[in-house]
């Protein structure tokens, strides 16, 4: 299909979003992500029957946080698609790109690097 | 085992915003089994807190540990070499671990991270229910394995009582009459003419009505 899509983004493989935990996103952010969709497949379609519901629920404790220590609920979303839609899979990826560059970089990055200049030294 | 849940992050930030040095401390007993207070627990809250005072431009150290249990001195020493760096606990074991860990630590202020509720089994995924109140003298004999005093909201020795309605108690469509339990359990094991006894008035002492309870051991005591 030879589709584009942003090349700032990072793709982290798993066997199921059932496997992400609310600490792999959580992670992500703290070393420094700017956002992370999770995309799962459609719902109902599941090869464990569950996996991506319980990657929905993940999704949406890790926006709670998100929002209590003050990065944003709106970094984190979740998508589902098709295995064969790659079509689908680029606009995802445009769309989060998108999202991300309108809000800006992550606010406790930036806040680590003005206190790293700051202090002239590592964390 | 001992059910908790986990205290809403902006209490804990609350109290612990003064400090620069502060340890999460996980117990791998029963708040690991009800997830509010087990390793995983400790990672999340940890991580957030790191990025909540980060993000106000604090560097703080918030490290994360997971003891055996709270509520054994044993394991609360391994963190004796280190307890020294910190200003402050905030521990995930239940009231008792969090409690012990102070006790241990007198110049050391522990923080709970999360509500301790009561002792109950995990019904079903993602939901817990009480089955003892530790009253100290145990009923369950006579009473087909269930047990009024945790269950009935009346705690009721020779029950049901009026509010019992279709198996449901008054206080809520949700609440199982205990003593629809018990009778129907009595049935089904044959053993009806156990509900025709009058229970005896129950000798409260060794409930919390008689204070904080103790046990000693002769046998075991060093």
């Amino acid at each position: 299909m030879r589709l584009s899509y942003p090349a700032d983004i990072r793709i982290v493989r798993v066997p199921c979003t059932g496997k992400v935990d609310l600490i792999h996103i959580l992670r992500a952010f703290e070393k420094g992500a700017d956002g992370v969709s999770v995309v799962g497949c459609m719902e109902g379609d599941c090869h464990y029957n569950s996996g991506n519901f319980r990657a929905k629920k993940r999704v949406a404790q890790a926006r709670q946080i998100l929002d209590t220590v003050g990065i944003g609920a709106d970094r984190v979303q979740m998508y589902n698609l098709s295995s064969s839609e790659g079509p689908r899979f680029a606009r995802f990826a445009e769309e989060m790109a998108e999202k991300i560059r309108a809000l800006g970089p992550n606010p406790v990055r930036a806040a680590a690097n003005q206190m790293e200049n700051q202090t002239g030294g590592g964390r | 085992m001992i059910v908790a849940e986990k205290k809403p992050m902006e209490e804990i930030i609350e109290e612990v915003k003064r400090f620069e040095n502060i340890l999460v401390l996980g117990c791998n007993e029963c708040v690991t089994v009800c997830e509010a207070g087990g390793k995983k627990e400790v990672g999340v809250l940890a991580s957030a807190l790191r990025m909540f005072f980060l993000k106000q431009g604090r560097k703080m150290r918030i490290d994360e540990r997971t003891l055996e249990r709270q509520c054994d001195p044993e394991y609360l020493e391994e963190i004796r070499d280190v307890a020294d760096g910190y200003d402050a606990v905030v521990s995930l074991a239940c009231g008792v671990g969090v409690q012990f860990t102070a006790e241990h630590y007198p110049n050391l202020p522990v923080y709970p991270g999360v509500d301790t509720c009561f002792m109950g089994v995990t019904e079903a995924r993602g939901m817990w229910t009480e089955r003892c109140q530790g009253c100290g003298r145990c009923i369950l004999a006579s009473t087909g394995g269930i047990c009024p005093v945790a269950r009935c909201a009346k705690r009721l020795f020779n029950g049901p009582c009026g509010g019992s309605s279709d198996g449901k108690c008054e206080i809520g469509k949700d609440t199982v009459c205990a003593w629809q339990l018990i009778i129907d359990r009595l049935r089904a094991l044959g053993r009806m003419e156990e509900y025709e006894r009058i229970a005896p008035i129950k000798d409260w002492s060794t409930d919390r009505a008689g204070g904080p309870r103790k046990i000693v051991r002769e046998d075991l005591a060093p």
